[in-house]
């Protein structure tokens, strides 16, 4: 079974342990090999210059074109800004049923460091398995612990758990059922 | 909330709009179209029906004010909301005058677009529970509200609706419950004859004199305390339906007389020598096995074959369980509507217990009991012990005869299941199968509803 890559694509330099603690729950709810791809490579042409911001969209066409071969899915996660546009932000972007998801650390609070439980890791994580869930086809789900509930604002990221719940956990083993049918 | 129920069509010249507001709004499981311009857009009303519309003002050609004057013509039911980039008092005030929801400036604040979307979602499902209301309240159904996704369902829907438009004497067959009657007031809904009454007649229910005067009527004087003329059934129902319901109960006389007005088209009242003509379309419906009646010579076997031109019969509910979920859903929300009571839905346990029972009384006892439950239940979900079928169920689950071996594995793995709580891998590691067997297992036995409730 080949497996999800992670791959930090920002510009500071990444928090080894938040991205080894994220890939540890991606691995944990989809239940797939989970490996850290760290090409030097960046995308570029992405970055709308009136909005400050990085266009999400243009991000994962980039992605496509980039991801390592042997992978089921791919997540780049970033600390810049991302939108797409019709709305002011979002946390991240994913397209139903492809093949990778992006996931900005840039609006999910404080980046690791200072004292204390820093909030953002596990926020990292819940962004990073909600979008992957939509690579897999999963919708929003109106059950607000799930994590495939929709994330509008921090309260609602905070609010909801990083694991699915019983109906879009069964939603996606079918959808990986069906991936692996197809696949044989 | 069925969210797929929901319809959003986005009218944007833009591309990059169209894309980035249907990706969105898709992940919220809305069922999402664009359309690039004003005409395409009211093609697409024309076309079909439509929850939302998100319309871009500007656009070259047919603006948004002039899509949204177009749309409340073709579609008055649509919520539309005017999207701009640049707002004025003006447009806004002229948008919102024309019939407009709201007027939104891009880009929009995420939370800010789920919240309308969430409230025009939430309005609109309030408009459907008061024509739901209505609807429970005058008893009109029409096919869209029998619910199935049984393909034998499917099946029987198809041949009704097909028979609905004709002339012909239809004969329902089913067991008690399975919702005959429900059937018939659809097949008058959507038949030529809509216009007229549909008038239903218990043919069980009455002795053979009083149904005879229910059916014919009666002259003044014809027997004691016929005071004045009553019109019978079959007048009330002139230019619309007649449904006989328990057909199969009826005298070896009152067969004679009906099978007199099947041919002829006219009949005499109780008492009276005048011949009164009507045009009436019979739906008549039984439970038991009519031709084993016309073989005991308990049942005319010329009215058998008057009587079942098109037969359409409803199988039981034991025989269409993942209809269930679906049921419970339409019957909860119409008696939650009915008890002024706001029911989410049911436990795990609960549905487990459901989709488990044998349901003699097919719909009808499904109904019933989840009467009861809306009652009884303290909270917003049904639980197991709200429903009162925990010794039906029991008795239910015994083996009636012996089991085929797939309904052996299938009442295994649902026992296994609610064992485990829905937890699929623990279910494999007991069943000792991978979890993808399972799971097509799961989907075979329709099991799915048990583990997702």
């Amino acid at each position: 079974m080949s497996a999800i890559y992670t791959w930090w694509i920002g510009v500071d330099a990444p928090n080894p342990r938040v991205l080894a603690s994220v890939r540890a729950q991606i691995q944990a709810t989809f239940e797939i090999p989970v490996v850290a791809w760290d090409a030097a490579l960046r995308p570029t042409d992405t970055l709308d210059v009136r909005r400050q911001q990085h266009h999400s969209t243009a991000i994962l066409r980039w992605l496509r074109t980039h991801r390592p071969p042997d992978a089921r899915k791919l997540i780049g996660v970033t600390d810049v800004d991302l939108f797409i546009p019709v709305l002011t932000f979002v946390y991240g972007e994913a397209l139903l049923g492809g093949a990778c998801a992006v996931v900005s650390t840039a609006r999910l609070g404080r980046l690791p460091g200072g004292p204390g439980p820093d909030p953002s890791s596990s926020r990292l994580a819940k962004e990073c398995v909600h979008e992957l869930g939509h690579t897999f086809g999963l919708v929003h789900c109106s059950t607000g612990r799930c994590v495939m509930s929709r994330s509008v604002n921090l309260a609602a990221v905070d609010g909801k758990s990083a694991t699915f719940c019983n109906d879009c956990r069964l939603q996606y083993l079918e959808r990986l059922s069906q991936l692996e049918t197809d696949h044989e | 909330m069925n969210r797929e129920r929901t319809r959003i069509l986005i009218v944007d010249d833009e591309e990059i709009v169209r894309e980035s507001l249907s990706g969105w709004l898709e992940k919220d499981g809305y069922t999402v179209a664009t359309a690039h311009d004003g005409p395409t857009a009211v093609n697409r009303l024309n076309a079909e029906r439509w929850s939302i519309m998100l319309v871009d003002m500007k656009m070259p050609g047919m603006d948004g004010l002039q899509v949204l004057e177009q749309a409340k013509k073709l579609q008055p039911d649509v919520t539309a909301v005017i999207m701009t980039a640049y707002a004025t008092v003006d447009t806004a005030v002229t948008a919102m005058k024309l019939g407009a929801y709201d007027y939104i400036v891009k880009p929009f604040d995420p939370e800010e677009l789920s919240l309308m979307i969430q409230k025009i979602v939430k309005q609109q499902a309030l408009v459907r529970e008061n024509v739901l209301l209505r609807k429970v309240l005058k008893r009109e159904y029409k096919f869209r509200d029998l619910i199935s996704k049984n393909a034998a369902m499917q099946q029987v829907f198809e041949l009704a609706r097909t028979a609905a438009k004709s002339a012909s004497t239809i004969l329902i067959l089913g067991e008690s419950g399975t919702g005959k009657e429900v059937m018939a007031r659809a097949i008058h809904a959507e038949s030529p004859r809509n216009n007229g009454p549909f008038v239903a007649v218990s043919c069980a229910a009455l002795t053979e004199t009083l149904l005879e005067s229910e059916l014919f009527g009666h002259e003044r004087g014809s027997f004691t305390g016929a005071v004045a003329r009553q019109r019978g059934k079959f007048e009330q129902a002139n230019h619309g339906t007649l449904f006989l319901d328990e057909i199969g109960d009826i005298t070896p006389k009152l067969q004679l007389d009906l099978l007199r007005v099947l041919e002829e088209r006219s009949f005499h009242r109780v008492g009276g020598t005048e011949a009164v003509q009507v045009d009436v379309r019979i739906v008549a419906a039984t439970n038991r096995d009519l031709k084993k009646a016309v073989a005991s010579g308990t049942f005319r076997e010329d009215l058998y074959y008057r009587l079942n031109v098109i037969p359409i019969s409803i199988p039981p509910l034991r025989d269409r369980r993942e209809d269930i979920p679906l049921l419970v859903d339409h019957l909860l929300e119409q008696l939650g509507v009915e008890a002024g009571r706001a029911i989410d839905g049911v436990s795990h346990d609960a549905m487990s217990l459901l989709m488990t029972h044998d349901w003699p009384g097919n719909v009808r006892e499904l109904r019933n009991i989840l009467e009861r439950a809306v009652v009884v239940a303290s909270g917003a979900i049904i639980q197991p012990g709200d429903l009162g079928l925990h010794r039906a169920a029991e008795k239910g689950s015994e083996p009636q005869g012996l089991l085929s071996l797939d309904e052996v594995e299938r009442r295994h793995i649902a026992a296994v299941l609610e064992h485990t709580g829905g937890n699929i891998t623990q279910a494999a590691r007991i069943l000792d199968i991978d979890r993808v067997t399972l799971y097509n297992k799961i989907k075979k036995y329709h099991l799915r509803e048990i583990e997702s409730a």
